[in-house]
């Protein structure tokens, strides 16, 4: 059998957990390390990624998230979440994992681009400038499959 | 597993990482570049006396410390050493490749 290196990875995040976003991040950054073309496209919930106002106050899921191994009626007391995202940021910060805002830094100076999805942004009435400037534009889906328009190149949504 | 550089035997990996940092020398190092298809100027290798010190030091190397070095910003790190620099610089530098995901 021939082959086949994976030479693009497009990312689409719809979700706004921290873990969510992270994974898309470290597969996104990944990519470039390896010399593979990466992009994310922003959807939904995601969007809160790429907020100035919102992107360093991701949280991560206390109910309805098993692997938390709480009791959801737990999960879902005050001040939980916030704890839960505290303990997961100081986990992160130990094994050099940047905070959000330095870290779409790093991926867009490592040559991932970053998209707004134009549905979303409609949806949730945000404009260009509620986002991070290293947002390159607002498109469509159609927009970002014409992007995955060549060999080699995988589509993952989170 | 062994391989030939300027006109040095060596002992490398299977992906042709050198696996004893003594044999290494700044020869050896620019032929392994030009195998891998980078020109070494006086920044590339600013970059590999980084990756020394990291390594001298047992410390990890990740996109973020070079961010943090002080030596390269992340978009010069890139084009310094295309087509995953941190896998290249290291595999001039003579060092083992980065174990990290991030």
């Amino acid at each position: 059998m021939e082959k086949t290196k994976v030479r693009k990875m497009l990312f689409i995040l719809s979700k706004a957990t921290i873990e969510n976003v992270y994974a898309a991040f470290i597969m996104a950054n990944g990519a470039r390390m390896e010399g593979i073309e990466s992009e994310i496209f922003f959807t939904f919930f995601g969007l809160e990624a790429i907020q100035k106002k919102k992107l360093e106050h991701l949280r991560v899921a206390t109910v309805g998230n098993p692997a938390m191994h709480i009791p959801t009626m737990l999960g879902g007391l005050p001040g939980m979440e916030a704890l839960a995202t505290k303990m997961m940021k100081k986990e992160m910060e130990k094994l050099d994992m940047p905070p959000v805002g330095e870290f779409l830094e790093i991926l867009s100076d490592s040559g991932c681009r970053l998209w707004a999805c134009k549905l979303a942004v409609d949806m949730f009435h945000l404009k260009k400038e509620d986002l991070i400037d290293k947002v390159e534009d607002i498109i469509t889906i159609g927009d970002f499959y014409a992007r995955a328009d060549q060999e080699n190149t995988h589509l993952l949504f989170i | 597993m062994y391989k030939t550089f300027a006109k040095i035997k060596v002992n490398v990996n299977e992906e042709g990482y050198l696996t004893d940092f003594n044999q290494w020398t700044k020869e050896i190092g620019t032929e392994i570049a030009k195998e891998q298809k980078i020109e070494m100027t006086d920044k590339n290798w600013k970059v590999i006396d980084y990756i020394h010190d990291k390594f001298k030091k047992e410390e990890a190397l990740s996109i973020r410390g070079i961010k943090k070095s002080g030596v390269v910003d992340i978009k010069e790190f890139y084009q310094l050493f295309p087509g995953g620099p941190l896998k290249k610089a290291t595999m001039i530098a003579g060092v083992p490749k980065p174990k990290s995901c991030i």
